[in-house]
């Protein structure tokens, strides 16, 4: 369990070892932090499924910490997008971010979560779940083997691994802001982009005019 | 079905004389039906002729003739083929009259049919858009509708194919995303409608004067991130004390658009699209869509593939029920550890998937006319291992755990009844229709591939509870292995493929309505095509969506608690509810 928590270059006793550990703040905050990520209780589309898989006995996720799946996002570390995300999803997959307390990661499986996958095209998806939450792990494949699944987690340990408490923005004055929660319109519409919106619609360029020509 | 619209050909055409006439195109079928009277068609083809069972409803957008025509698949309960009805209307206008009163069963299919298509189904009593939101402009699987991304009408596109350059699609959008919004269009303004016509239509509690106690009603949303709902779908409830007074399913959070993407693709295309439909049966996808594109081009796999297609089938199959009963008992309470069984034996069918196709859920397996490719040398061995040694050993284990279980019996027994007359005229199907005591299963009441050769029987409850439905998957489960066991004795060898195989095929003109049993009921597949390598409509009806028309039915007066359970007991996936 220990493991890669003694700092270099403090002896430990030999007779010591195993019950003494010397180490630094970050590396046992990290340390408690990487192997207790409890993901959100929730399947999106196809992915999920891989993700009932890991979490069932041949591949068996609790190995790494996260067999403890919370449906309530206020308890749960991690938001494991497992698949295609639509438009008419989007408001409600932000506003579980939102809820979710610091630290918390986002881990995008699969092509649809990544980028839209084979379903980009769709007047109703989404391409990629980047465009609104901040992912720290991508996980190719359609969908990922429950092995490219461990595979991303343990990327993502190893991210933890890299965090810094001096550095950290939770830690940081004043709580973070939350990501505006996207509008259900004639199309989806993202707050933080209402002055481009409208931009556009009131004086479309000339490739719009164009598209337009043809449809008319 | 052609020998039953002979039998019925000037029957019908005489019963209702200048409302009624054959459909002559080349490659189509059934009856051309005058709107005005299509409601009196239906009741007499349902009271005097047998045909209760609606299975499909689907709009087409032939845009060349400015035709929109509405598309009508009946059976009958009792089995055999069936029979297809059309009516047209103007495209600007739309409008047809509802056959919700007729066969409720169309009450979710016409609300598509409007919010896809844009056809007004006049009498409907909730016609609201199903899959996008309220809000949504236009109707997309209209012909001349345009997504944010449109390229092309067909692929492959020119940006992708053959040696020229890739251009990305968000480049070309002004708004540098999957999004499009009309001209002088000012967000700010835009008040979103949230759910205000959702919630209006929900049934509200009336008290009368002389009760004892009166309590609030109140309006519970359920979903679309809820642990019990398998995915992303959304229950809107309305409660007093803990009662259901109504029930509203909302769907479209995973709506990713397959038939529109699907009107894009070539024929071959779709095959792995239909593998993300149910994404828990793959395997029973792509069989009825390569048996509806089949009928089309008129040929029919060798002897060696049709085993090897249905052995696979039946390991979907169970690989399916197993995960049914798993999560089902996880909605009861049992967190984890039956499903935990479950899977350990999914996992054994997974490799034999993987060793066939290369992948363990998204197959992309079928071909026209045949299979993609021979198994592997030791796959059938493993396959005969399973089907002899292992799985009916296992399945039984799980009965004895589960089936007496005082929980189980306590939670499922008498919740979410559903008679047998309901049950049909809802237009439910597998294991749903059932367990409410109609023995209807696609296999035996119109084979299709060589279901004929084999014996098993069909697994029926008559309670038509989620009790019957739990052990309705359970004796379905062992027919299926008794199927894989007789198909590995018999399975000869020889080539899999008819034909040389081809990526692009083609497909004459007409339309082919092939449907499979799936695991989770009638799957079928309506396809219309043009001569061209695309379909011009490709509808898929898809048995968790239809089945879910039954479930405010199954709910109501229960406790909230029970909706849980019913909603397990249906076995939904989101992947084919939205499409």
């Amino acid at each position: 369990m220990t493991e890669g928590l003694n700092s270099p270059g403090v002896d430990i006793p030999p007779e010591l070892q195993g019950t003494v550990t010397i180490t630094t703040l970050d590396r046992i905050y990290n340390w408690g932090r990487r192997n207790s990520i409890w993901p959100v209780l929730m399947g999106v589309a196809c992915c999920a499924i891989e993700m009932i898989c890991t979490a069932a006995s041949r591949f068996d996720f609790s190995r790494f910490g996260m067999e403890v799946m919370r449906p309530s996002p206020r308890q749960a570390d991690m938001l494991l997008i497992s698949g295609t995300v639509t438009k008419k999803m989007v408001p409600q997959l932000v506003r579980i971010y939102n809820q979710m307390a610091e630290p918390r990661y986002v881990v995008a499986m699969g092509a649809c979560a990544s980028g839209g996958g084979p379903f980009k095209e769709g007047y109703n998806v989404v391409s990629g779940i980047d465009q609104f939450l901040p992912v720290d792990v991508y996980i190719p494949g359609c969908p990922p083997t429950p092995q490219a699944l461990l595979n991303g987690f343990i990327a993502l340990q190893k991210k933890i691994d890299k965090q810094s408490i001096k550095q950290v923005s939770w830690y940081s004055k004043g709580p973070g802001e939350p990501i505006p929660v996207p509008v259900l319109g004639p199309d989806l519409m993202d707050p933080r982009e209402y002055a481009r919106i409208r931009e556009y619609t009131f004086n479309p360029p000339a490739p719009v005019v164009e598209i337009a020509g043809e449809e008319a | 079905m052609s020998e039953q619209v002979m039998e019925f050909g000037t029957d019908l055409g005489e019963r209702f004389p200048e409302i009624v006439t054959v459909d002559t195109r080349q490659g189509y079928e059934g009856y051309l039906v005058k709107p005005e009277k299509l409601v009196d068609f239906a009741t007499e083809l349902r009271d005097k002729l047998g045909y209760d069972y609606l299975s499909s409803v689907t709009g087409v957008d032939y845009l060349p003739e400015n035709q929109m025509e509405v598309v009508y698949h009946v059976f009958k309960s009792t089995g055999g083929s069936g029979l297809v009805f059309k009516t047209q209307t103007p495209r600007d206008q739309a409008s047809v009259p509802s056959l919700v009163h007729v066969y409720p069963g169309a009450e979710l299919q016409e609300r598509e049919a409007w919010d896809l298509l844009g056809i007004r189904f006049e009498g409907h009593p909730d016609l609201r858009r199903i899959l996008m939101w309220e809000g949504f402009e236009g109707h997309p699987l209209r012909k001349d509708w345009k997504e944010a991304y449109y390229e092309e009408d067909t692929k492959p596109f020119k940006s992708r194919w053959p040696s020229g350059e890739i251009h990305r699609v968000e480049e070309k959008n002004p708004f540098k995303g999957n999004l499009h919004y009309p001209a002088h269009f000012d967000p700010e303004k835009w008040t979103p409608d949230g759910d205000a016509a959702l919630y209006s239509t929900l049934a509200k509690v009336e008290h009368k004067p002389g009760d004892d106690m009166v309590t609030d009603q109140i309006v519970v949303n359920m979903g679309p991130q809820h642990p019990s709902t398998h995915g992303v779908f959304r229950m809107v409830v309305t409660l007093e004390g803990e009662t259901i007074t109504d029930l509203k399913p909302v769907m479209g959070y995973l709506h990713r658009n397959h038939e529109k993407i699907g009107e894009r693709n070539t024929f071959l295309m779709n095959m792995p699209y239909t593998d993300r439909l149910d994404y828990l049966s793959s395997m029973s996808n792509n069989f009825g869509y390569a048996l509806a594109v089949e009928k089309l081009m008129g040929v029919r796999p060798p002897e060696r593939a049709e085993y090897i297609r249905v052995i696979m089938a039946e390991l979907t199959r169970l690989s399916n029920h197993l995960m049914a009963i798993g999560a089902l008992l996880n909605d009861l309470g049992a967190f984890f550890t039956p499903i935990m069984y479950a899977l350990q034996e999914r996992e054994f069918i997974m490799d034999i998937f993987e060793a066939v196709s290369g992948s363990r859920m998204m197959c992309n397996y079928f071909r026209f006319g045949g299979v993609a490719r021979d198994l592997p040398e030791d796959v059938l061995e493993k396959v005969r291992r399973l089907a002899f040694e292992r799985l009916l050993r296992q399945i039984d284990e799980l009965d004895t755990y589960l089936t007496k279980n005082e929980i189980v019996r306590f939670r499922c027994e008498g919740v979410g009844v559903l008679t047998p007359v309901q049950a049909i005229a809802f237009s439910t199907c597998g294991p749903v229709l059932r367990a409410s005591g109609v023995p209807y299963d696609v296999r035996r009441a119109d084979p299709y591939s060589i279901y004929d050769r084999f014996d098993f029987d069909v697994a029926v409850g008559y309670h038509g509870d989620a009790y019957d439905r739990y052990l309705v998957r359970i004796e379905e489960m062992r027919q299926s292995v008794r199927i894989i066991q007789q198909a590995v004795q018999q399975i000869p060898e020889g080539p899999v493929m008819e034909g040389k195989p081809q990526y692009q095929v083609r497909v004459p003109a007409g339309e082919a309505y092939g449907r499979v049993e799936g695991p989770k009921g009638e799957l079928g597949y309506y396809v219309v095509s043009t001569g061209k390598p695309n379909p011009w409509r490709y509808h898929v009806r898809a048995p968790s969506f239809i089945n879910l028309t039954a479930l405010a039915t199954m709910c109501k007066g229960g406790k909230v608690a029970d909706s849980v359970v019913n909603l397990g007991s249906i076995d939904i996936v989101l992947g084919e509810t939205d499409r």
